[in-house]
């Protein structure tokens, strides 16, 4: 089984600070870490491997330092790594970002499954996930809790809901995303550090994957970030006490003098 | 400290050091309290590869040695003095082996160990601990046996390890030198294991007594010879105890970190005890004590590690230093969090508890001190 994992690299989120002036994120001093729904993805992957056999490649779009995240998905197990990171690339929204990935999944070739983490926690879109999937024409499952079972070219898993789970069966390959409850990602191991030290990380870059230069970068993203802003933390709320109908009647008036 | 890492030590360090914040210091109290065995967390550190850092590769290690047995020891005994001996236990059993094992013992023994196996070293009796030469447990040759009788005490990870390394007396009229070493498997017939004991600190490590009654080992397990039994003894404490010290490196570096953090958000008359002087240069000389202890540790097992001919002086100091200040260190936690320190709600009442074993096995401080003057006068009589 060919299993391959798309990750991206976050800022911490323990120490997330947004410049005020330029309502953008502050990056430096800010250490960068995989996102962490991404390291259930990775976990899924190496345990699907250790399963049905086969190997786990790993992906991730972005800048050169990206290559860091790639190396710790390499010491917890996963087998190769690609980089896909290109000047070109910069820009992109989630539509042109899951385009590239998509590209780089083509160009990998075979696979059978595609695990994503749900969404990342510096965007928190969900959306590169079904992009990639949608790009390669191929099923997807969002927020999936539990991969029940892998017979020939179907797999049926559990995706949670608000209420409970739905039990989906989808034929492979496919793209699932996944949800934070679906495992408990190991630590890595010193020989995985060890590889993973050594590892070779292939970088491709656009022309590598014959991307459609309008289709990449800024230019070629259909949606536009116009302002991001720190909402107003919300305020406590007021506990009415007395008797029911003093309280309807408090509570009548508080609301007019909201309006 | 840094600098003086390789690559290796480093990620062996880093590795530890996130095991014990994630998954250690969690669960600390909680095996203090219940005095259970960690094997969710021995799972853990054999997932990691922790247990061959100081293993030779070719017997599926990682090909480090006591310097990476005492950096992982000392991360790992941060998070809990007592968890870490699962681990630094195991080392205390698994150096006969690396020392003194033939190929053969190697191979079966050291696989197994660098993946997760717990072993364990008997050494001490009721009537033998600091007086090793008063060893009860007999071990007699009956063809291609030995036959071992007797009964060790507070045993570290007794009835939990797989693999025991034991002394016992091939020779009673030989005194010291009619001591032998032995392997012996715990699914061996006539090994049995007394109660857990109940003890003042490391209470999420297992001690126990290890009763030998007509236990038939194959003398293929013998380590060495017959009669080099106080030799392996020896040679063995002398790279274990960089690890003991290693360990109270470890919880005194806790009660410092938990000191200082507790002085930095504690405020009386107004402000933070942190700004009190008297304060101050109690955490300062905390900080100066660990310190000084890491650094004698490093250097001992790097003496170790390069071959050094007589390591037992600087091992011997190490291991009382570090324990000393162990003690001194959580002693001073307690105080600094006042009242507070004094309840099992705060970390620092079990550190102090954590930290005094140090000061008593693999070798009392008293016999460590002996060690240290009788190598000093040995030494003037070369000059």
């Amino acid at each position: 089984m060919h299993i391959i994992v798309c990750i991206k690299q976050v800022p911490n989120t323990t120490d997330v600070r947004i410049n005020p002036e330029t309502n953008t994120l502050v990056r430096e001093g800010v250490e960068s870490v995989i996102n962490p729904f991404d390291m259930y993805a990775i976990e899924e992957g190496v345990r699907l491997r250790e399963k049905f056999g086969g190997k786990v490649t790993v992906i991730s779009m972005g800048p050169p330092q990206a290559e860091c995240a790639l190396r710790e998905a390499i010491s917890m197990g996963c087998d190769e790594a690609i980089l896909v990171t290109d000047r070109n690339f910069a820009g992109s929204d989630t539509w042109a970002t899951s385009y590239v990935l998509s590209q780089a999944i083509k160009k990998i070739g075979d696979f059978d499954i595609i695990l994503c983490g749900k969404q990342a926690s510096d965007g928190d879109t969900a959306q590169v996930g079904p992009g990639i999937s949608t790009h390669l024409d191929i099923p997807q499952v969002t927020h999936v809790k539990k991969i029940e079972k892998i017979e020939g070219r179907l797999a049926r898993v559990e995706r949670m809901t608000e209420e409970g789970f739905d039990i989906i069966e989808t034929p492979i390959p496919c793209l699932l995303t996944v949800v934070k409850e679906i495992n408990d990602p190991r630590l890595p191991s010193l020989k995985g550090k060890m590889r993973a030290k050594k590892a070779e990380i292939k970088r491709l870059g656009a022309e590598d994957l014959n991307c459609d230069f309008d289709k990449i970068g800024l230019d070629g993203s259909p949606t536009r970030v116009v302002k991001i802003f720190t909402p107003s933390p919300r305020k406590g709320g007021v506990v009415l006490t007395g008797e029911t109908g003093e309280i309807v009647e408090k509570l009548v008036e508080e609301l007019k003098a909201e309006l | 400290m840094d600098i003086l890492l390789t690559e290796e030590q480093k990620m062996v360090r880093d590795l530890c050091r996130q095991i014990a914040r994630e998954k250690i210091k969690p669960v600390a109290a909680e095996y203090d309290e219940k005095e259970e065995f960690p094997w969710p967390i021995v799972k853990i550190l054999a997932e990691s590869d922790i247990f061959g850092v100081y293993i030779e590769e070719k017997y599926g290690g990682m090909g480090g040695g006591v310097f990476e047995m005492a950096l992982a020891t000392e991360e790992l005994s941060w998070g809990c003095g007592g968890i870490a001996l699962a681990f630094a236990a195991t080392g205390l059993g698994t150096f006969p082996i690396i020392l003194f094992g033939n190929e053969e013992q190697k191979k079966k023994y050291l696989p197994r160990i660098a993946k997760g196996t717990i072993a364990a070293f008997c050494i001490t009796e009721a009537e033998a601990g600091s007086d090793a030469g008063g060893t009860k447990t007999t071990a007699a040759k009956d063809g291609d046996y030995y036959i071992l009788n007797g009964t060790k005490q507070w045993i570290t990870n007794g009835g939990e390890a797989e693999i025991y390394t034991v002394i016992a007396m091939t020779n009673k009229n030989k005194g010291a030198r009619g001591a032998s070493a032995f392997i012996v498997d715990k699914d061996t017939k006539g090994i049995d294991f007394g109660k857990k004991e109940k003890k003042l600190g490391i209470r999420g490590s297992a001690t126990r007594e290890v009763i030998f009654t007509d236990c038939r080992i194959p003398k293929e397990n013998l380590l060495l010879k017959e009669g080099m039994g106080f030799i392996v003894a020896m040679k063995t404490f002398d790279h274990s105890r960089p690890g003991v010290a290693a360990q109270a490196v470890g919880i005194a570096q806790r009660a410092l970190d938990e000191s200082v953090a507790y002085a930095h958000q504690r405020k009386q008359f107004g402000q933070l005890i942190s700004s009190f002087q008297g304060l101050q240069f109690m955490l300062a000389d905390m900080s100066i004590q660990v310190e000084a202890a890491r650094a004698m540790v490093y250097r001992a097992a790097k003496m170790v590690d390069a071959g050094e001919k007589n390591i037992a002086k600087l091992s011997a100091i190490a291991k009382t230093f570090a324990s000393d200040v162990a003690m001194k260190v959580t002693t001073d936690a307690v105080q600094v969090f006042g009242g507070y320190g004094y309840m099992k709600e705060y970390p620092v009442e079990k550190l102090m508890r954590d930290a005094k074993i140090t000061q008593i096995y693999e070798g009392t401080n008293q016999i460590q001190r002996s060690i240290i003057a009788a190598n000093l006068i040995k030494e003037l009589k070369k000059k």
